[in-house]
């Protein structure tokens, strides 16, 4: 048997609205025999009678409903079509469900999935990965799984939060990546993995861009270097811990991210070891994003603008030179 | 007495009309009386941020909470200090909120009216106009999946509010569940200092009600007897499982927005408008036409208001505030997935 990340997430969908009453999903097309336009709940509203439900085109009415049914003691999973689609839900996002613990001291445990992230022809509206803004923001907690064990855990996980989640699944993991079966052990979420280990010079990443450190990790072993791939699996809380005690061992630092390069958590990760770690370096710390421009739709175009294993591997090298 | 009216408002038995025209006048003379007392701490520089009043607005606004029973949802905006303290907000809320006590509600974190107890079903505002509608339709969805029977929430806005995205989202999804939500908007011919017709373009803003899948209803927000009639009748229909209902007040807001605003914007012809009686005086000389309470009743009732809100005030000025160096900043329940990024320390 094998699993897709994709199934994972359905997977996790169907045992949280199995084991627990108070879990409804809520999302455009999400319900009836359709079950999602990537059919990451396919099944599960006949499976669920009521409790899997298709909402109007409404992103910040479909948050705000989330967020008074958690306020009432509910745990929904919100799905947003498109990750880009939730900017529209913004206000809901930061400024309902991201202030409302600290203001009332009544907790608002909503999941929102955002199907994140490029894939071939989606172009820039259907393509962004949006987890620095959210992370930018107070009071949220946002998931960025690159495996389909994470995948798996880490959304049962996000609805048995009491907080607000983002959880960014990414969609070109969807069906690319699969494991043998569904975990039975999970990682806490704030707690990085180290994908691969190496001494060499330390990538952090996370989502579909860990798959892409890990074949540059694999492409530079036949030319001699050891590189140790840090997965930060959720970028909010950031587990600096695990990335400061890398960059101990290989005082080198890449950081790499799919989203837009101004800021974010590259820059974050980087801003942190700067302060914290800055006696572990050997070379300045470097970072590689998407280009500073909307993602384009042409493949071409689109594998130009985001960091791939090349682009990565050429930037590793020159590190390594350092 | 005021208690008694409180829990009068919470139980099921509809009160005699005058009893509860009176009921809710004593709700409209308290909210007054607080909102004076706040302007003068206000211009004597004694509250930090702004203070937003309902003046005009109090029959309206006494009526949305009166109607509405233990385990209903109540979304109060700007304009609705009367309809949270009939709902049953303490005034030390009020007090504590605008005068930045640690002990009220917001602690020092939130100020004026963005404040609520949403564990008791008040849910607290956002500054953000219209965001409110979809979290009480949420709210009663959650209610419907518990299985809970008989409620409904009301949820308030402004003609101005009523232009957002989020307002029409909100509409649309509330008729789409079927919720049992009364939305009453309160057209009060300002958003802050700009004028219906710069806002809308529309006939009737109550118009809008049947293209949502909503009943609507006119109201002169002036006349206390026809809040009592149409809210009332509108959350009797909400609860009987008839769709969600719309409410369009019309009043005139006698404040500024603010009271940092003069509002001199406002036109004199405006003034002379119907819909800029005011209420409560309204109120008062139906009370005298019918003679429902005579003057010794009255004047027993405002200083009663009077003392309480005095009582309100002087407890909460005594209160420590929020220091920072004690604060807890920390804005997740799950203590074990704050961020470790060092702050300022
Ligand atoms: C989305 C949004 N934009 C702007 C504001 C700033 N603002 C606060 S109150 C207000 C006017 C509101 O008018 P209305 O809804 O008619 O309510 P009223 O103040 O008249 O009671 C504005 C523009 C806001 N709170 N929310
Ligand atoms: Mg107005």
């Amino acid at each position: 048997m094998s699993i897709t990340y994709l199934e994972a997430i359905r997977e996790a969908q169907a045992k949280l609205l199995r084991d627990d009453k108070r879990v409804f999903i809520y999302g455009q097309d999400v319900g009836g025999a359709f079950g999602g336009a990537f059919k990451a709940t396919k099944g599960l509203a006949k499976e669920f009678p009521g409790r899997v439900l298709n909402a109007p085109i409404s992103e910040d009415a479909m948050v705000g409903t989330a967020i008074g049914a958690a306020i009432e003691g509910m745990r929904p999973i919100v799905e947003m079509q498109f990750a880009d689609f939730s900017s529209i839900a913004l206000n809901q996002i930061l400024n309902n469900a991201g202030t409302h613990y600290w203001r009332t001291n009544v907790p608002v445990p909503i999941t929102i999935r955002l199907p994140s992230g490029g894939t071939k022809g989606s172009g820039p509206f259907h393509s962004q990965s949006m987890e620095s803004i959210y992370a930018h923001y107070p009071g949220l907690i946002v998931m960025t799984p690159a495996t389909v064990e994470d995948a798996y855990t880490m959304l049962i996980e996000a609805v048995a939060i009491d907080d607000p989640v983002v959880y960014c699944e990414h969609k070109y993991l969807y069906y690319h990546l699969k494991a043998d079966q569904l975990p039975t052990e999970s990682v806490p979420t704030g707690t990085a993995r180290i994908a691969r280990e190496g001494r060499d010079l330390t990538i952090v990443s996370y989502s579909a861009m860990v798959h892409e450190a890990l074949a540059v990790a694999e492409q530079l072993a036949s030319e001699g270097f050891e590189i140790e791939v840090v997965d930060l699996r959720s970028v909010k809380p950031l587990d600096t811990n695990t990335v400061l005690a890398s960059v101990a061992r290989t005082g080198r630092l890449l950081c790499v991210g799919e989203s837009f390069p101004w800021g974010g958590v590259t820059a974050e990760v980087i801003a942190r070891v700067g302060a914290e770690g800055f006696h572990l370096l050997d070379a300045a710390p470097q970072r590689l994003n998407a280009k500073d421009t909307p993602i384009p739709y042409h493949p071409n175009l689109w594998s130009a603008h985001r960091p791939n294993a090349n682009v990565i591997a050429r930037k590793a090298r020159a590190l390594l030179r350092e | 007495m005021l208690q008694t009216a409180q829990r009068q408002s919470k139980t099921k038995k509809p009160a005699p009309p005058h009893e509860r025209f009176l009921e809710a006048f004593r709700w409209m003379l308290l909210t007054r009386t607080l909102e004076e007392k706040l302007v003068s701490l206000y211009r004597g520089g004694l509250i930090t941020g702004g203070v937003y009043i309902g003046k005009g607005q109090e029959a309206v606004s006494a009526a949305c909470g009166l109607f509405l029973q233990k385990g209903d949802i109540f979304a109060p905006l700007i304009r609705d200090q009367a309809g949270r303290s009939a709902f049953g907000e303490p005034l030390l809320d009020v007090t504590r909120t605008y005068l930045g006590s640690r002990q009220g509600p917001m602690r020092g974190r939130d100020g004026n009216i963005h404040r609520g107890r949403p564990q008791d079903n008040q849910l607290a505002m956002v500054s953000h106009l219209g965001a409110m509608i979809s979290v009480t339709v949420g709210a009663l969805m959650a209610k419907r999946f518990k299985g809970e029977k008989d409620f409904i929430g009301l949820a308030c806005i402004g003609e101005g509010g009523m232009q957002t995205g989020a307002f029409h989202e909100g509409m649309n999804i509330a008729a789409v569940e079927q919720v049992p939500l009364v939305i009453v908007a309160t057209n009060n011919h300002y958003a802050y200092s700009t004028p219906n017709d710069r806002e809308f373009a529309c006939h009737d803003l109550v118009d809008r009600a049947i293209g949502y899948g909503f009943e609507g209803y006119n109201l002169d927000g002036t006349d206390l007897s026809g809040c009592l009639e149409v809210i009332g009748g509108a959350v009797k229909r909400a609860r009987a499982g008839r769709p969600p209902q719309l409410i369009v007040a019309s009043v005139l807001r006698l404040s500024g927005h603010g009271e940092h605003d003069d509002a001199s914007y406002v036109t004199e012809e405006m003034k002379r408008q119907p819909f800029a009686r005011d209420c409560l005086k309204v109120a008062e000389q139906t009370i005298a036409d019918l003679k429902l309470a005579d003057a010794d009743t009255l004047a027993a009732w405002r200083k009663e208001a009077a003392a309480k809100v005095d009582e309100a005030i002087a407890t909460a000025q005594k209160e420590a505030p929020p220091e920072g160096d004690k604060e807890d900043w920390c804005a997740l329940s799950t203590r074990d997935l704050v961020d470790q990024l060092e702050t300022i320390d």
